[in-house]
């Protein structure tokens, strides 16, 4: 096993802890929206498309680059916008009109 | 390490700072919204940082420069349009679509890479091989899996389960099939040829296995499809090397896997039922004949917004018949009416109510209802006994008191405890089922008053009966 692959897996498991902890607090009324932003997040995808296009050189890897890159594209950009309409919808400090 | 790469790894490194603090900001409504932000800001900086890295490495053929941008810019306006447009009631389709398309993309880096790797002279170590593999597969169980729920939903895919003949061995076959042709994969027997048969056997199992599940599950289906999604992506980050995707894929299995265990519990649920299908009706139309059973009375509009009018305390709980009716702004409009006669209003919100955990919030916030009046279940409870009027909007299973004896379907379900208020008005189209199939012995209670009608025009007569009353 390389050195690069340990600390690969060693990101990976940190990660995942990271995740459990920071999530576990979100209480029930913002499920939605966290279910929407970590649906954003993981539109980084869009991130592994560009390192995959540095590397395309045929027809078909094109045509893949070009799909993912749509698919990634609209994941993290639809993923974004709807959580912020979503979450622009909670005001917390309304007035109660009398 | 050049001082250039020590910056891009600095700029990962930051945004999957942000990535983590973005949830940890999403903890409280009055932060989330900065979370959010926060989380993609972060993106933008790891997009720039790589779009940097293309340029100074100089690598990248015209071609793929064409393909990248075209199918970004395609993808980016369709994400905009789709996700500007759609009305809220909508919301956790267009989730899940967006889910599936990322886990799409997830696999065909996967697939990319392979294509990439046939060129080359030196065989791929097991680590890559191992991932390439785990990723088509999850990605494109994903991709079906999302598509099919997503269209259960919006209801282009009908909800109830659909049970395809011998699909449970078909699932099988395909699994084996998976299984052999990975095997021969990371053996090294096939390249990217045996990696499409294996992203093929994916993506018709994940439709194989999404069918057969009840539209009532499906807020857990997408969660557990969200978390799938992440761990693909991280996987896609294994195969290409880049921390930053397996980072924020990880963050989001985490995150997918937790609401998925939340929501089963709160439906009572156990996520290997679930998976296991079969139940539910979906989204029922008017079902079952009225009056069936026992005795149950129904009240007119008039009589119930005189009730609502000289009450001291409503609790106003909406269910799924509220989402489907898109009766939110009708909800609220009730509320802030009786508010202005002084008569203090709260919502009780089930975990589930809707179809999502917190859908129903979004949809009440949406039609401007005051943050404070919305209670979930632990806060609501200990107030029913001093409530006049419970006004139960189109829901059902969560209001059912025999899920506090043994031996049903609901048994255990964490409910409202409507049936301690003094009166309660139940608006809903019929004495059809909810999702558990079962006869709800909150509306043949003595004190249940039931107006049936669908839950905006049943609303809106409310309105006019309570207005009537308050010149």
């Amino acid at each position: 096993m390389s050195p690069l692959l340990m600390a690969d897996i060693t990101v990976f498991l940190l990660s995942l802890l990271v995740g459990f902890e920071v999530i576990s607090k979100v209480p029930a009324t913002l499920h939605t929206p966290l279910m929407s932003g970590a649906n954003a997040i993981h539109g980084v995808v869009i991130v592994g498309v560009m390192l995959l296009a540095a590397t395309a050189t045929t027809v078909t890897g094109y045509v893949l680059v070009l799909i993912a890159a749509a698919f990634a594209a609209m994941n993290v950009t639809g993923g974004y916008v709807v959580t912020e309409r979503m979450l622009a919808m909670f005001r917390p400090h309304r007035e109660v009109k009398p | 390490m050049t001082t250039f790469d020590t910056v891009v790894h600095l700029v990962y490194l930051a945004a999957a700072t942000c990535f983590v603090l973005g949830l940890h900001l999403m903890n409280s409504p009055g932060t989330a919204l900065r979370g959010n932000r926060l989380s993609a800001a972060g993106m933008a900086a790891a997009v720039i940082a790589t779009g940097a890295v293309l340029v100074h490495d100089h690598r990248m053929t015209a071609w793929a420069v064409a393909a990248l941008t075209a199918g970004a810019a395609a993808g980016a306006v369709a994400g905009l349009v789709t996700a500007r447009r759609v009305p809220m009631t909508a919301m956790p389709q267009l989730v899940s679509l967006f889910n599936a398309v990322g886990g799409g993309a997830a696999a065909l880096i996967a697939l990319g890479d392979a294509v990439q790797r046939s060129h080359e002279a030196a065989t791929p170590g097991v680590q890559t091989t191992v991932t390439t593999v785990l990723d088509v597969l999850i990605g494109g169980v994903t991709l079906s899996g999302s598509l099919v729920a997503s269209g259960k939903l919006a209801g282009l895919v009908p909800g109830r389960p659909v049970t395809v003949p011998g699909g449970r061995w078909a699932t099988v076959l395909l699994a084996l099939t998976a299984a052999g042709l990975a095997g021969f994969f990371v053996a090294g027997r096939t390249g990217a040829l045996g990696l499409s048969g294996i992203a093929a056997a994916a993506l018709v199992a994940g439709v194989l296995l999404t069918l057969p599940i009840g539209g009532a599950d499906m807020p857990v289906v997408i969660s557990l499809l969200n978390a799938c999604t992440g761990t693909a992506v991280a996987m896609a980050g294994f195969v290409l090397e880049s921390s930053p995707l397996i980072i924020a894929g990880a963050l989001v299995g985490a995150a997918g896997a937790i609401l998925t265990k939340l929501m089963a519990d709160a439906m009572n649920r156990s996520i290997g039922a679930i998976i296991a299908g079969g139940y539910g009706t979906g989204d029922s139309g008017p079902a079952a004949a009225v009056g069936a059973g026992a005795p149950v009375r129904s009240i007119t509009a008039e009589d119930a917004g005189l009730q609502l009018a000289y009450a001291h305390k409503v609790v106003i709980v909406p269910g799924y018949g509220l989402a489907a009716a898109q009766a939110q702004h009708e909800t609220v409009a009730l509320a802030r009416a009786l508010t202005e006669r002084g008569v203090q209003v709260s919502y009780g919100i089930h975990p589930v109510a809707g179809r999502m955990p917190g859908h129903m919030n979004v949809l009440l916030a949406e039609a401007d209802a005051p943050y404070e009046q919305l209670k979930d279940l632990d806060e609501i409870n200990p107030e029913f006994p001093g409530t006049d009027v419970a006004l139960v909007v189109g829901a059902n299973d969560v209001t059912n008191p025999a899920a506090r004896r043994p031996g049903n379907p609901v048994s255990g379900m964490p409910i409202l405890d409507v049936d301690k208020a003094r009166t309660v008005i139940v608006i809903k189209r019929s004495l059809g089922h909810g999702y558990a199939g079962i006869d709800n012995e909150l509306y043949t209670r003595p004190g249940t008053a039931m107006l049936f009608a669908d839950a905006k025009k049943g609303l809106a007569d409310l309105l006019a009966g309570v207005r009537a009353y308050a010149a």
